[in-house]
């Protein structure tokens, strides 16, 4: 079993929040927001691989052929959908803060604090 | 009856489709009617359910995937007293608030009612749901539709802050409990909660388990705006149509709590619940909450901002009902619940009401111009006593029960905290409703920031509706010390859905329940400590009020001594509520690495 794919995985998690966290852009921001949701991709598919495992569609092959693991593709496809869902409604959000303020800025849309 | 849990999500999701599919093709008049009656048979359904699960457990599995020898196959739905009840109150709030906007927000009409049967259906999915994956699917279903929402007058710069800064920051919260579902399925193989509870018992519980403790329960607290992961909240909430607000702050915000309790008592109470590391954690945060974030709500002049800080507070004294880890705990933050989302939601609802009279939420705007509008000002105050908790008035009796498992476990000096709180978030809205509806105190003041740009009006609101609406919730928020029998079922709710051993039978294995003992229909005593307290902080809340209405009429003394003393701190938690969405990002990650090295430590 390698480590790395679960230190890509860690990497990912920080990288990204380290971007959200600095960013001065709303549409960087929403990039970096994937960023940070590859991270448990990568974890549940590292998570359910087994080395020399066939793709789990079991028509036409012997029963007890080594497969990986099929749950955490079908989490990973939903988690891309919810991912999908968020990122468009910030954007779409980006562009209401442009037309209202002429800027992407999170500093420049502050306009409630306190 | 296991055909009824899924009605609660398949109505309302149907019934959006719908809405939003048939736009513009049906009447308007049918399509107000189709929306309202799906929420309301929602409701009703819930307390059916509610009445069936005092007996037994009601598990449905879908599509006929039933477990295997004690194995879950499948997904389901598992639903106990406090599950179904939840279900009721959310259904009960968000029905009350689709009325309310039949009329309030004409223009927005049919996308704005699908988006609330979809949150509507996601939290109802989220209270029942007995699979973790499932709890993060309905945590980012109910979250889309709340952002949305939040932003539905994206005509102001205002909306557009809040939903961003709501959006961002609980989309990190659901990304880190994803990624503690991964690791939790990596130690067990198992997304059934019962399984994985049932599986940590007997392995070691070691530095993985306690790192997907960590990100699950911050992934939850984020959605309970817990300190310091709160400050989305007070953002989102100002700039919300009231209706909306109505449903996030009384309902949707507690959604995080039920998953702090739901997680631990199905799961992280197998491998770490011979200890009290985990509860203390969570008791603590509800402390800080709770003082912190009434403070804030004393601090505001825009009564919507005021009443999303309330909300926080209240979260605050409930977190802290669930960290004490036992059944009065529990059944109080059930009870507070219950009174505080239909109290909240009323007071959303009066203020939605006088921005239709005024033009105006803002409390100095507002001073006096209410005055003799007698049925909101009575319905104002009601809610507001009812939220600070005076002996028999609203989350009294949730409140006195936190009291009693507080005082049971050895931790009395959990009271004082509490009801400062309460009392400090009181006094900030008896202070507003003394200005708005009697037109007493100054007339400015520089304690409570600057103004904030004022929603557009809605004017052609059928006013009646609307107060009808209001005085409903706050009447029946009111009420809830008081309902005989109510007490007692709470807390047999409580010792259920902690007995985690049961539940593991239940869901897996099927055994049917042994028949629960019939429960008195009395009003529940308190303790005298809980009478005095709530007494005591019903004078606090009236003094302080008091203070913040006739601040200038203070001697010079005190004056002074108090603004050197207070001013500094007032300004850093000020300062601290930026605004910025960069600055929220890190509060979230400081704080979730925080927790996480606390229970390493706690728990090693």
């Amino acid at each position: 079993m390698s480590y790395l794919p679960y230190a890509v995985a860690a990497w990912l998690c920080l990288v990204g929040l380290a971007g959200v966290a600095t960013s001065r852009n709303l549409i960087h921001l929403a990039i970096c927001l994937t960023v940070t949701q590859s991270s448990s991709y990568v974890l549940l598919l590292s998570v359910g691989y087994v080395r020399h495992g066939k793709a789990p569609i079991f028509k036409g092959i012997p029963l007890g052929t080594t497969a990986v693991d099929p749950v955490v593709q079908a989490l990973t496809l939903t988690d891309v959908v919810v991912s999908v869902v968020v990122v468009a409604l910030i954007l779409a959000l980006a562009l209401d803060a442009h037309r209202l303020s002429g800027s992407v800025d999170p500093d420049e849309i502050a306009d409630v604090s306190g | 009856m296991t055909w009824i849990p899924p009605l609660l999500v398949a109505i309302p999701l149907v019934a959006a489709a719908l809405v939003a599919g048939l736009d513009h093709v049906t009447p308007a008049k049918v399509q107000d009617a189709l929306v309202v009656a799906s929420s309301a048979a929602t409701t009703a359904f819930a307390f059916v359910l509610l009445w069936q699960v005092e007996s037994q457990e009601v598990v449905h599995w879908f599509g006929g995937w039933k477990t295997h020898g004690g194995v879950a196959l499948g997904i389901d739905f598992a639903v106990d007293p406090l599950a179904a009840g939840m279900c009721a109150v959310i259904g009960l709030v968000v029905t009350l608030a689709l009325i309310y906007s039949l009329t309030f927000l004409r223009e927005a009409a049919r996308l704005f009612d699908a988006l609330m049967l979809v949150a509507l259906g996601a939290m109802c999915g989220f209270a029942m749901s007995g699979d973790l994956f499932n709890l993060f699917v309905w945590l980012e279903l109910m979250g889309v539709a709340a952002y949305a929402l939040t932003g539905f007058e994206v005509d102001r710069l205002g909306p557009v802050q809040g939903a961003v800064n709501f959006a961002i920051t609980n989309s990190v919260g659901g990304y880190l409990f994803a990624v503690g579902i991964a690791l939790l399925y990596a130690r067990t193989g198992a997304l059934n909660l019962a399984q994985i509870g049932r599986t940590l018992l007997h392995g070691p519980a070691g530095g993985l388990v306690i790192v997907a403790m960590t990100l699950l329960l911050c992934g939850v607290l984020i959605k309970g705006a817990v300190v310091p992961f709160h400050l989305w909240a007070a953002d989102a909430y100002a700039v919300a149509p009231a209706p909306v607000c109505a449903v996030l702050g009384g309902v949707m915000t507690d959604i995080g709590l039920i998953g702090v309790a739901r997680l631990y008592w199905t799961v992280f109470d197998a491998p770490f619940g011979h200890g009290h590391a985990v509860g203390d954690v969570l008791l603590w945060l509800g402390l800080v909450t709770a003082v912190l974030t009434g403070t804030m709500a004393f601090l505001q002049r825009h009564l919507k901002r005021m009443l999303a800080y309330s909300v926080l507070c209240h979260i605050g004294i409930m977190l802290a009902g669930i960290g004490l880890l036992d059944s009065a705990g529990l059944a109080g933050a059930e009870l507070m619940f219950l009174a505080h989302a239909l109290l909240t939601a009323g007071l959303f609802f009066l203020a939605g009401i006088l921005h239709v009279d005024h033009g105006a939420i803002d409390e100095l705007k507002l001073r006096g111009r209410s005055r003799g509008s007698w049925a909101p000002a009575v319905a104002w105050f009601a809610a507001t006593i009812g939220l600070v908790g005076t002996p028999y008035v609203g989350i009294y009796l949730g409140h006195g029960l936190i009291d009693d498992g507080a005082t049971e476990l050895g931790r009395p000096w959990v009271l004082p905290l509490l009801w400062l709180g309460s009392a400090l978030a009181g006094a900030a809205l008896l202070r507003a409703g003394a200005r708005i509806f009697l037109g007493w105190g100054d007339a400015d003041d520089a304690l409570l920031g600057r103004a904030l740009e004022e929603d557009p009006r809605e004017r052609r609101v059928l006013r009646p509706l609307l107060l009808g609406v209001a005085l409903a919730a706050v009447v029946l928020g009111v009420a809830v010390s008081v309902v005989p029998g109510l007490g007692q079922r709470a807390e047999y709710a409580a010792d259920r859905f902690r007995d985690r051993a049961g539940y593991t039978a239940r869901v897996l294995r099927g055994r049917p329940m042994a028949p629960p003992q019939s429960l008195p229909i009395t009003i529940r005593h308190t303790s005298l400590d809980s009478l005095l307290y709530g007494a005591g902080a019903t004078v606090l809340a009236l003094g302080l009020a008091g203070v913040g209405l006739y601040r200038r009429r203070l001697p010079r003394a005190v004056a002074v001594v108090a603004e050197r003393a207070l001013a500094p701190p007032i300004h850093v938690l000020r300062e601290l509520h930026s605004g910025v969405i960069g600055d929220y990002v890190t509060w979230v990650a400081v704080g979730t690495a925080v927790l996480g090295g606390v229970w390493a430590l706690l728990l090693h």
